[in-house]
């Protein structure tokens, strides 16, 4: 267990996951950092969460601040508060620790005594909705940047008179690639719509912020000291991230999009660090994370070197975001001899018309071949992700999720006498720095009857049950997922008026949302539904993922020509920028893409009920043709 | 196969930890400690071990028990008891400590059944030496004493006057007292919270220390695994 060492000289950072400490605690970026600030000598850092509305209740009542889990020391007296910001809907958590704190929540109030504000984490890439509350953003992966941002804090704090104030302090930070630090840029409106977010008159301010991008996984294996918590907390096992980075291309998934390229650890790490995090854990599962697990090159062999481990317990593995193909539902039982519940694939959409559209390249065979390899393999019960209000969908694609959902029972039956099959259904929120981050999202009331839709066709088949997302829920995510300065007193009405844990269903509230859009006379319509135009700014303009604007907007042209794309991983480069921009490039171990990785190669790999699996065999690998998109 | 029986503490702030919590850190630590532990069969193999009397969360204790089920194979290599209660120890969190540790063929009664009644050391405030002393005579000159106990939803009154069976003030405050006192568990557990609050509803609880558990014969007080209890240190323990 690591024991924070406080002194004078280090810059003493606090790391809060704006959630319950069951949701924040697994959460593997805070953790990274944590082991990665202790480990310096320049820094030191503890960690907070969010406490539930019944404690926050008898803190204020006793005056008790926000503290640290690790020392129980106040929030207030860090140097530095570095907020997670992974989903729209924690916003005003951020302003209720921020309060919790006793720290003012806008940045402009605050003084040499305050501390620091940071925000990181993938909402980053579109920080103006809280911009007014942070004193800076930190764009992409923190491993490196921390260090140099404690560089700078402990200089300043060892400095006898402090010779510069907080102003200056900021601006030092903004010299930094990757920070951006919102009070030194001007917004500019004009008819309710944003012309302009440029540099106020300070020098050495970049115009475009840049994300960071480590280019070696294998240089930094973290964490080595995975958190074991005493509490259950969700993903309760050892997580090894396997790489980083995902070039599959699907077009409503920002992070994909926005952590680009490619960037896989080498196979011997993962395994000792599956070995070594198992030994030191006591853990009995572990996952190996990244944003498609079954497309990490020779995935075959960590699987089969995990498994056959000397231990006197059983241990199972898990690949979450299954690639929806036989081949990885083959893999998915190798691993899981100790516990099987249930398996998860996510088509996304109902119709390869609809999913060439948002290039989720998997056809109804692909899908067929999994469903039949999970029944055939002994799970009874599937369950399949999808998103309605995507670009282009019709009544037909939306209907067309449950044909899936009935053909999949049809073959459960084969194998089982009642399989069953749930589906889960979210609204689509297009996202910054992807291609989708035109469109106008569905209306509440679209989405609604989309839901309609689909509950009167599920009520006929037998077996299958439907979960949706409330679209009310979605509306809000629409407003802030792309939302401007304007929203900051938005953000601090619905915090006012109690509106934090939104992304609990028992404590969302919608009504605080539309009065507070109302009183600051913004119309969800402007913000959520309205289709962007090519030449319009867009508020995240000056920041950059990498990707090159033109190529996003190219994207989005074929997306609405039903033009699907191959990954670029094993293809020709389609210039998007995340490489060529930063200098750097995919790291991927294989040339070809890996064992049944159908998706978009247009191979299927199922031949009559056969399933082949192919673990530690690479001959077959190099057998696989790549040839152009299924269409 | 056989069986490892542990008794471990839980004092200081992992008393906030569950008992549904202390059975995963339980597998946890003996995954870590290399312990090997008999796996039931079937769809989803779960580590065989089983707990004595589930302790209220918040209350400490210096007699936690565990049953630990073995393979046979195990034996036959050295079996070092120090060892083992080493490697355990390491494994487990602060506030957890193995006080002994011995190994017993499975057939006896398990801990649940075994244990007839518990020893506990309560800090109590809101009451005086003398003022306690009367409600400890009034308690102890009465045939019956009836608590109101939910269970499965339905109130069910229970005379629990049998199951008190000592109370004894072990030390003076300035503003109370601590009183040691043995508490039968048949046919349910009577804890010291529920049996203070019926009596004086002016007691305040502070601290609720397990000491003991008890099986009653005879005259004989036996306790699964006995042991020359060190003082226990405060122990600090975070998050």
């Amino acid at each position: 267990m690591i024991c924070p060492e406080h002194s004078p000289e280090k810059a003493s950072w606090l790391l809060i996951y704006p959630d319950t400490y069951e949701i924040g605690l697994p959460n593997q970026g805070l953790q990274i950092l944590y082991e990665i600030l202790n480990e310096r000598d320049d820094s030191v850092a503890e960690r907070s969460y969010a406490p539930w509305v019944d404690m926050s209740r008898e803190m204020r009542k006793r005056n008790i601040p926000l503290f640290s889990v690790d020392t129980h020391r106040p929030a207030e007296d860090f140097d530095i508060l570095a907020f997670n910001l992974s989903a729209e809907l924690v916003y005003t958590n951020l302003l209720e620790c921020l309060d919790l704190s006793n720290v003012p929540l806008y940045s402009k109030d605050r003084n040499e005594g305050h501390p620091i504000v940071i925000a990181g984490g993938h909402c980053t890439y579109n920080p103006e909705p809280f911009a007014d509350f942070i004193d800076l953003a930190v764009l992409g992966d923190g491993e490196e940047v921390v260090g140099e941002i404690s560089e700078i804090f402990s200089q300043w704090k060892s400095e006898p008179q402090a010779e510069m104030n907080r102003k200056e302090l900021l601006q030092k930070f903004a010299e930094l690639p990757g920070v951006y630090v919102p009070s030194l840029y001007e917004a500019t409106f004009s008819n309710g719509r944003l012309v302009s977010i440029s540099p106020k008159a300070e020098k050495n301010i970049p115009n475009i912020v840049e994300k960071r991008t480590i280019s070696d996984l294998g240089a930094w294996p973290y964490p080595k000291n995975q958190l074991v918590p005493l509490t259950e907390v969700v993903h309760d096992r050892l997580n090894v991230e396997i790489f980083r980075g995902c070039t599959r291309g699907c077009r409503f998934c920002q992070a994909g999009m926005i952590t680009r390229p490619v960037r896989e650890r080498p196979q011997e790490q993962v395994v000792s660090m599956v070995k070594k995090g198992l030994e030191r854990t006591g853990y009995d599962e572990v996952s190996l994370t990244s944003l498609s697990s079954a497309d990490f090159s020779g995935i075959e062999n960590v699987v089969s070197e995990v498994m056959t481990q000397d231990g006197c317990s059983p241990v199972s593995l898990s690949l979450p975001s299954l690639r929806v193909d036989a081949f990885t539902v083959g893999t998915a039982s190798q691993m899981q001899q100790a516990r099987r519940t249930g398996l998860t694939f996510a088509p996304e959409a109902g119709t390869w018309r609809l999913r060439q559209v948002i290039n989720k390249l998997i056809s109804d065979d692909d899908l067929f071949g999994a469903v039949e390899s999970a029944y055939s393999q002994g799970w009874r019960r599937v369950k399949l992700y999808f998103l309605i209000g995507l670009p282009t969908e019709t009544d037909d694609d939306t209907l067309g999720i449950v044909r899936l959902a009935e053909k999949t029972l049809e073959i459960g039956r084969k194998y089982h006498k009642n399989p069953s099959v749930t589906v889960s259904v979210g609204g689509f929120v297009p996202k910054p720095d992807t291609p989708f981050q035109w469109f106008g999202q569905n209306t509440e009331e679209e989405l609604l009857r989309k839901i309609y839709l689909l509950r009167d066709a599920a009520k006929k088949v037998k077996g299958l049950k439907l979960k949706w997302h409330d679209s009310r829920a979605t509306v809000v995510e629409g407003i802030l997922s792309r939302g401007d300065r304007r929203l900051a007193p938005v953000l601090e009405k619905v915090w006012k008026m109690g509106g934090v844990f939104q992304e609990w269903s028992e404590h969302f509230n919608v009504d605080l949302w539309k009065t507070s859009m109302d009183e600051e006379g913004l119309l969800i319509e402007d913000f959520s539904y309205r289709h962007r135009e090519q030449d319009e700014v867009l508020p995240w303009d000056h920041l950059s993922a990498g990707l090159h604007k033109d190529f996003l907007w190219q994207d989005w042209r074929d997306a609405l020509d039903n033009l699907g794309l191959e990954d670029c991983r094993w293809t020709p480069c389609y210039d998007c920028g995340a490489c060529t921009g930063y200098g750097i490039e995919h790291v991927v171990a294989s040339a070809v893409p890996p064992a049944g990785g159908s998706q978009g190669t247009g191979v299927s790999l199922i031949q009559e009920n056969e399933i082949k699996v192919a673990i530690s065999q690479p001959e077959k690998v190099n057998g696989l043709q790549v040839s152009g998109v299924n269409e | 196969m056989r069986c490892l029986r542990v008794r471990y503490t839980k004092l200081g702030k992992i008393r906030f930890i569950g008992h549904r919590d202390v059975a995963r850190i339980w597998e946890r630590s003996l995954r870590k400690a290399n312990i090997p532990v008999l796996y039931s069969q079937g769809f989803s193999p779960h580590p065989r071990i089983s707990f004595g009397l589930a302790l209220p969360t918040g209350f400490e204790s210096e007699a936690e028990y565990v049953d630990v089920y073995l393979g046979e194979d195990f034996f036959l290599d050295a079996f070092d008891e120090k060892i083992i209660q080493e490697n355990i120890n390491k494994a487990l969190p602060s506030g957890m400590d193995v006080l002994a540790i011995g190994i017993f063929p499975t057939s006896g009664d398990s801990l649940q059944e075994a244990v007839d009644a518990c020893v506990w050391e309560v800090r109590v405030s809101g009451t005086g030496f003398e003022e306690f002393e009367v409600i400890r005579e009034k308690l102890f000159s009465s045939d019956s004493l009836s608590i109101e106990r939910e269970r499965k939803g339905k109130i069910l009154v229970e005379d629990v006057r049998s199951q008190v069976h000592s109370m004894d003030i072990t030390e003076e405050h300035i503003d109370g007292v601590t009183i040691l006192t043995e508490l039968g568990t048949k046919p349910r557990v009577l804890r010291p919270t529920d049996l203070l609050k019926r009596i004086n509803s002016e007691l305040r609880t502070i601290r609720v220390l397990r000491k003991e558990q008890l099986t009653l014969q005879g005259n004989q007080r036996i306790e699964p695994l006995s042991i020359e209890l060190h003082p226990a240190a405060p122990v600090e323990v975070l998050a």
